[in-house]
């Protein structure tokens, strides 16, 4: 094991896939000579070359579409979005040609592509830059969405992600790129697509929680464990597809599920994961599935707004404690 | 390879003068197959390519109005000699193509079998795409063509994507990009084509322009309707060919696609039009009766029919022969389509995804 940064744990994924099948190439705005714009693939220039590693102008639609047909030609891009929140003028390449075309075209042509970058909230940066993009995304039948909350997951998740066959949205933190954790320097070590992982056991709540709300779920978790209460936290690591059944078997223990996602709340992630909950573990639920989000607004700027936009530990402790019937 | 050098049209300060532009027509002196080095083979295989193009799109507006075809029909009659003329000068399989939704004319110029375009149309289980795509989304791997795409413009970046693959494969090939009039508007044309040049891609874009975005005139949507002349805000080559001229649209494709050879992108205005309606529901009330018989008088069919007459390369028999076998071809591949299944209801979960056992919703 190794101590990494998130960031760093991410360009060890590419590297180390860079080093092993060279057609695999990184595009994206100032990913090259400026070593990235959150310094995530800080080196990979003077390693890999100017073949390899690749400077784009603001051409979001443009170096999207060119890693589309890449793709479809046979190479492995990894495109990386400055932040997810730019994605949306290149929304066109991602939702109608590296989703669909391997459908439209009967199976004759793959896309094996990875949009990667920064999604979600970051701070006072106002409404623009702090989207929360999964949902938007995951419902796009032919993506792949991954989310994850530590920088083990992101080596392991990304290294995934660039060997899967079909597109892959992998969406990071821009305020976790500093974070630390070990991360596993074994030889291919890898973390499957669309498996969640049960971060903490429990039994009297489950709490679901992906990327950076994860963090509040432990937190909520060790509040909790102060009260006398024990919940179980899932990390589901992978959006889309999404690994309801790891979620069910908690919820057949705990009747009880609280879902963290900062995400707007309407047609979210937590939406859907609510809405499977009640279809498939009715009969197991003590009490209605309760979820956390980010408010039903554009994300403000003034520090208090931006408080309060986002979703807190202590909202998601009540809702433990509701769910639990406690007051 | 130098970046950016021009190989013809070149001014003595570098840039392009406008003067190396020009529609040039069709010549007896200028453009006979033998000055474009064409064979007599050669040329008959471009007619009947031509033809089949316009017979299997004839006989595929008909089979819409049996309501065989449903959703989009978008048809190329009148354009056939700007598909011909591009697919004789390149190498088919190892160059790659890639156009929008009105596809037909590429795909079966390249060499796609009728059968599996018609049964496409018809939605059906051996279609090209397997009954999935539809009219808008040809695609062949073997031949490289690419699709087939419907949403205007997107397939820009896509192309400038595979002409990225060429380059960084370094396996010689190049791309050929169609687009229409219309997509010049959008901004991904802009950004793939800045792209291609900073990049010195494999590519030739070509902007099949047929006058009209749906039912809107380049004049009313176009604040500059040359559009060769986008090529100069990208530090590219461009010119405009005839459409309508078969040997012409060869002609420049050939110089465009040795550039593209040699790693310089560049922009091929085709001047061309088409003869129906944006798509079958579309009655054309934009343009005059007059306007569409003087274009047609300019048919690119009948313009190498006659060639080929007046150069005894083959006589009037002899070519309707070529038209009865692909009259024979086309109603073929209607009959094939009609006794092809529909797919499997499960088809609809095959080919989302590679991965095997994905866990669809359902």
């Amino acid at each position: 094991m190794a101590t990494l940064q998130f960031r760093e744990a991410i360009r060890a994924a590419m590297v180390e896939e860079m080093e092993r099948d060279d057609r695999i190439f990184l595009i994206g705005e100032e990913v090259a000579q400026y070593n990235g714009a959150y310094k995530v693939s800080e080196g990979m220039l003077d390693r890999f070359g100017e073949k390899r590693v690749i400077d784009t102008p603001i051409s979001e639609s443009g170096f999207s579409g060119l890693g589309v047909g890449a793709a479809m030609s046979g190479l492995r891009p990894i495109v990386e979005f400055m932040t997810f929140n730019f994605s949306f003028v290149a929304i066109d390449q991602l939702i109608n040609n590296a989703a669909k075309i391997r459908y439209m075209s009967g199976g004759q042509f793959g896309v094996p592509i990875v949009f990667r970058g920064p999604n979600g909230a970051a701070g006072q940066l106002a409404a623009t830059h702090n989207t929360s993009t999964e949902s938007i995304y995951a419902t796009i039948p032919g993506l792949k969405v991954v989310s994850p909350s530590n920088p083990d997951d992101a080596k392991g998740l990304l290294k995934s992600a660039i060997r899967d066959d079909d597109p892959v949205i992998f969406l990071e933190s821009e305020v976790m790129y500093g974070m630390k954790g070990e991360v596993s320097d074994a030889d291919d070590y890898t973390i499957p697509i669309g498996k969640a992982r049960i971060a903490r056991e429990g039994s009297d709540v489950t709490i679901v929680a992906h990327g950076r709300s994860y963090w509040l779920g432990l937190e909520t978790a060790d509040k909790l464990e102060k009260d006398g209460f024990s919940a179980e936290v899932i990390d589901p690591r992978t959006i889309r597809p999404f690994d309801i059944d790891t979620v069910l078997t908690s919820i057949r223990k705990t009747n009880r599920c609280v879902i963290i996602d900062e995400s707007n709340p309407f047609a979210s992630i937590s939406s859907e994961v609510a809405y499977q909950i009640q279809e498939r573990a009715f009969d197991f639920l003590d009490s209605p599935v309760l979820r956390i989000t980010a408010r039903d607004t554009p994300a403000p700027y003034a520090k208090n707004l931006m408080d309060y936009y986002m979703p807190q530990v202590k909202d998601a402790y009540d809702a433990c404690r509701k769910v639990m019937y406690v007051n | 390879m130098p970046k950016r050098s021009k190989s013809n049209g070149e001014a003595a300060d570098g840039r392009e003068s406008d003067a190396a532009v020009e529609i040039v027509p069709f010549s007896d002196e200028e453009l006979s197959h033998d000055s474009l080095g064409l064979s007599r083979d050669q040329i008959i295989g471009m007619y009947r390519s031509m033809m089949l193009q316009r017979r299997f799109e004839e006989r595929a507006a008909q089979m819409y109005g049996k309501q065989k075809i449903a959703g989009f029909l978008h048809l190329y009659i009148g354009q056939e000699a700007v598909s011909t003329g591009s697919a004789e000068a390149i190498r088919i399989g190892e160059d790659s193509v890639i156009t929008a939704y009105r596809d037909h004319g590429i795909g079966l110029a390249l060499g796609m079998e009728p059968n599996a375009c018609m049964a496409e149309l018809f939605g059906r289980q051996d279609g090209c795409s397997r009954g999935k795509g539809g009219s808008m989304h040809y695609f062949s791997k073997d031949l490289r063509l690419f699709g087939g795409h419907g949403i205007v413009g997107s397939h820009i970046p896509i192309g400038t994507g595979i002409a990225f693959a060429h380059k960084y494969k370094e396996d010689g090939g190049v791309c050929l990009c169609f687009l229409g009039d219309g997509a010049v508007g959008q901004g991904a044309f802009h950004e793939a084509v800045n792209l291609a040049s900073l990049y010195d891609l494999p590519i030739v874009y070509i902007i099949e322009n047929n006058q009209y975005a749906m039912g809107t005139s380049v004049s009313r949507a176009f604040a500059e309707t040359d559009f060769y002349k986008q090529a100069d805000g990208y530090d590219m080559h461009g010119a405009v060919a005839n459409g309508m001229d078969v040997f012409d649209v060869y002609r420049a494709m050939t110089e465009h696609v040795e550039m593209a050879r040699n790693f310089q992108p560049s922009i091929l205005e085709v001047r061309t039009y088409r003869y129906r309606g944006h798509s079958m529901s579309d009655p054309g009330n934009y343009r005059t009766k007059e306007e569409l018989d003087s274009r047609k008088d300019d048919d690119p069919i009948i313009r190498l029919k006659a060639y080929i007459i007046e150069r005894d390369l083959a006589t009037n028999d002899e070519l309707d022969v070529v038209d009865e076998e692909v009259k024979k071809v086309v109603l073929d591949s209607v009959s094939y389509s009609d006794e092809n299944p529909f797919p499997e209801l499960e088809e609809i979960y095959e080919n989302v995804y590679a991965q095997e056992d994905y866990p669809f919703l359902n």
